[in-house]
């Protein structure tokens, strides 16, 4: 057994609104700069729709992630020898036509346009040519389409639907859809990581982070298409990638993300998670629909008192511990298997998890009317508007009984608060709802205080990130720094040459 | 007097340059190292310009230095007729594949504008410099036959004699005046070497191919901490290695780092 700790997310999508505010708070603190604009390290997508970059999920056009070739995972842009060949010329790269170009305003123009007949406008420059250019796309052109014919019928997910099922789906008075927000997965097998030529794109021992070492990154730019979300981005003015780094100054100082923090919905938990990295190649290398299992199985229960064991040997300590048996991340995922990770059928074993959304609750009915008073258990889960293969296409390598057990979860918790608060069900029918789906009052209790009424601190469980410490197993003698500059200088405030 | 500056002088200076300013900018402004890629902002017209350029050069330059190394077996080996065919036909194919990649990249910078707004001055004269070198280059293998050969018994013996520190421009004082310039060019494009684009030549990734493919970076030695007592319960647990360990790494470097 290998312990290591995981720093991961729970993005609970029952809750998202679409605000975009974490996109905005992401944006103004990290890719607010010449190069970056393009960037959207979190961004918000709608579904059905082709998200940002267009259609990023259909790897068939952009190659990304792994796949098990002779029994082996291997990354699906092909082996290493044609990675260092390609790098003249990288075949699967996407451009900045499948994002959009970034773009500003002639604003000036408004107040210093001379007098005329015609009201002054400000016409749309490229930010990269600083040209005008005519807007073709942005980084949510498809934002609340779903049900468009353009949009949403692009969608690579919607494979997964019958003819019947997509018509439905694409009906005016049934059309459905729901919010995506997205950024790194930080992922255990991280295709972005395998796939850097240059070696500089790492994971963070302690916590998991994935990062680019900017010093390192020489611009081959094969993790923009290993990366099978798409959160690898190339910088066009520096000539270095970049991505998101989970806002790691802030964590370390025990703050959550910007993103995390700005969350108006309140839908995004953070905690840490232990997981046994022997298991890893094993859950890597599993049929699709049982990949959701096997990286549940990676995952090590914080109160194990071998696992503890295990992982107080591999130097994860006592207080980090502690806080990853309080970690909402571990309660979502892995006690009540209502969080689910996105597209795992990319083989990288993505350490952020989706709880599938309920919405729209309403049956939907054969004469266009809406039915609520169906007396059939679940049947807002069976009968709902957005087909659970759509669902489980997303977030379950396409077994639908994950994605089954999530919904029918939730909604029976919502009956139990029904009983509890309006009291005008069957608590018989009640109670076997909660059967039905291995729950009980307890846990049930338990979800929906997680889920409606958490506070910050349950919400963001951030573990000592012990930088001080790390800072001590680097030099072995901290006196040694005693009345010098300071820790991290990098040469010694010494006199002369 | 101006061979004397030209071939003599300007080699030296270009390679204190090379090489001061090479590892001066490595060590203090490593970020500046890069591709400099443009393929994200046009990736069709690159294809026909970058694929045919690097395989040319590669093609042509380790020619050239294979011809620095090896002049005498070179000669031998041109000694058959067929053998000497062979060899100038793929010096001339490798140059041709120069010249159609070079042109490419050009019109491509000068007819995008995306590409046009991430091109910077030095850019602009890497490309004039090297398309003048393989240009001349070019002409060379055309109208000077047997180039294979006469570098061998000329040209080599110059720059050997300059890296032995005692130049001697005996045998090149004859040579044509494109062969000239191309050696001139050549040592102007090592002086811009190091402040240009051309420096992710020299950070090539072949390490790629045997590393592991997973990296992980811990802030402490690992398998030292592994053989250590649990946090935080042992006096000695902060800092000291167990008999037996391998030695802590040096702090301080990875901690600049």
């Amino acid at each position: 057994m290998d312990v290591r700790l995981q720093i991961s997310m729970v993005f609970h999508l029952d809750k998202c609104i679409g605000c975009h505010t974490c996109s905005i708070a992401c944006k103004n603190v990290w890719t607010d700069r010449k190069g970056a604009e393009y960037m959207w390290w979190n961004n918000v997508e709608t579904k059905p729709g082709t998200g940002y970059p267009t259609a990023w999920e259909d790897q068939e056009k952009y190659k990304g992630g792994w796949e098990q070739k002779n029994g082996q995972p291997e990354l699906k842009m092909g082996g290493r020898v044609l990675r260092v060949l390609n790098v003249f010329h990288n075949p699967n790269m996407p451009t900045m036509d499948d994002y959009y170009e970034p773009w500003t305003y002639r604003y000036e123009d408004l107040f210093n346009a001379p007098e005329g007949a015609d009201q002054p406008t400000a016409r749309p420059i490229s930010m990269v040519t600083g040209r005008p250019i005519d807007i073709e796309a942005g980084p949510n052109w498809d934002d609340d389409l779903g049900g468009s014919p353009v949009y949403a019928a692009n969608d690579p997910n919607l494979d997964a639907l019958t003819p019947e099922q997509r018509q439905e789906v694409f009906d005016l008075e049934r059309l459905v859809f729901f919010y995506l927000p997205r950024i790194c997965n930080h992922c255990l097998n991280a295709a972005c990581v395998a796939a850097c030529p240059s070696g500089a794109i790492y994971k963070r021992g302690e916590d998991g982070i994935v990062l680019i070492n900017q010093e390192r990154c020489r611009g081959w730019r094969m993790c923009v298409t290993a990366c099978p979300y798409k959160k690898t981005f190339y910088n066009w003015s520096t000539g270095k990638s970049e991505k998101c780094i989970l806002c790691f100054p802030r964590l370390e100082t025990g703050q959550a993300p910007a993103c995390f923090h700005s969350c108006v919905g309140r839908i995004r938990y953070l905690g840490a998670l232990l997981y046994d990295a022997d298991l890893m190649l094993e859950a890597m290398s599993v049929a699709d629909d049982k990949l959701v299992e096997a990286q549940r199985e990676m995952i090590l229960d914080p109160f194990d008192p071998r696992v503890c064991e295990e992982a107080l040997k591999n130097g994860i300590d006592d207080r980090t511990i502690e806080a990853a048996r309080r970690s909402p991340v571990y309660r979502y995922v892995k006690q009540w298997k209502l969080a689910l990770p996105l597209h795992p059928e990319f083989r990288t074993l993505p350490m952020l998890f989706y709880v599938p959304p309920l919405l729209p609750v309403m049956a939907k009915t054969d004469d266009g009317l809406y039915d609520t008073a169906n007396q059939e258990l679940f049947s807002p889960i069976e009968k709902a508007r957005l087909p659970m293969e759509y669902l489980a296409r997303l977030f379950s390598g396409g077994n639908i009984e994950h994605v089954r057990l999530a919904l029918k979860k939730q909604y029976a918790v919502r009956l139990f608060k029904r009983l509890e608060t309006v009291g005008d069900l069957d608590p018989a029918q009640v109670h076997r709802a909660l059967e039905q789906v291995d729950s009980n009052e307890e846990e049930a209790e338990q979800i929906y205080r997680l889920t409606s009424l958490p506070t910050m601190d349950e919400r963001y469980v951030i573990p000592p990130m012990h930088r001080e410490e790390a800072m001590q197993m680097l030099n072995d003698d901290l006196w040694e720094e005693k009345g010098e500059a300071g820790i991290g200088f990098h040469e010694r405030a010494t006199r002369g040459a | 007097m101006i061979d004397n500056l030209v071939f003599i002088i300007l080699p030296y200076a270009a390679a204190t340059l090379f090489v001061v300013v090479t590892i001066q900018r490595y060590v203090r402004k490593g970020f500046t190292y890069s591709s400099l890629s443009s393929q994200f902002l046009e990736t069709r017209e690159l294809f026909y310009g970058s694929v045919p350029w690097h395989i040319g050069i590669l093609g042509a330059m380790f020619g050239h230095l294979i011809g620095f190394l090896f002049p005498s077996q070179v000669l031998w080996f041109n000694g058959v007729p067929a053998r000497l065919y062979v060899l100038e036909s793929t010096g001339l194919l490798f140059g041709l594949m120069c010249l159609v990649g070079i042109v490419s990249l050009i019109a491509r910078r000068l007819t995008s504008p995306r590409i046009r707004a991430v091109t910077s001055k030095v850019d602009v004269l890497v490309l004039v410099l090297l398309f003048v070198q393989v240009a001349l280059g070019v002409y060379v293998a055309l109208f000077y036959r047997w180039g294979s050969s006469w570098y061998a018994a000329s040209a080599v013996p110059y720059l050997r004699s300059l890296f032995a520190l005692e130049p001697d421009l005996k045998m090149i004082a004859p040579l044509p005046l494109a062969v000239k310039l191309h050696i001139v060019n050549a040592f102007l494009l090592a002086a811009i070497f190091p402040f240009s684009r051309l420096v992710h030549m020299l950070v090539v990734p072949i390490h790629y191919l045997w590393r592991p493919y997973q990296l992980v970076v811990w802030n402490w030695n690992r398998r030292r901490l592994r053989g250590r007592a649990p946090w935080p319960k042992t006096e000695t647990s902060g800092a000291v290695a167990p008999a037996g360990s391998e030695p802590a790494p040096s702090g301080r470097t990875i901690a600049a780092r």
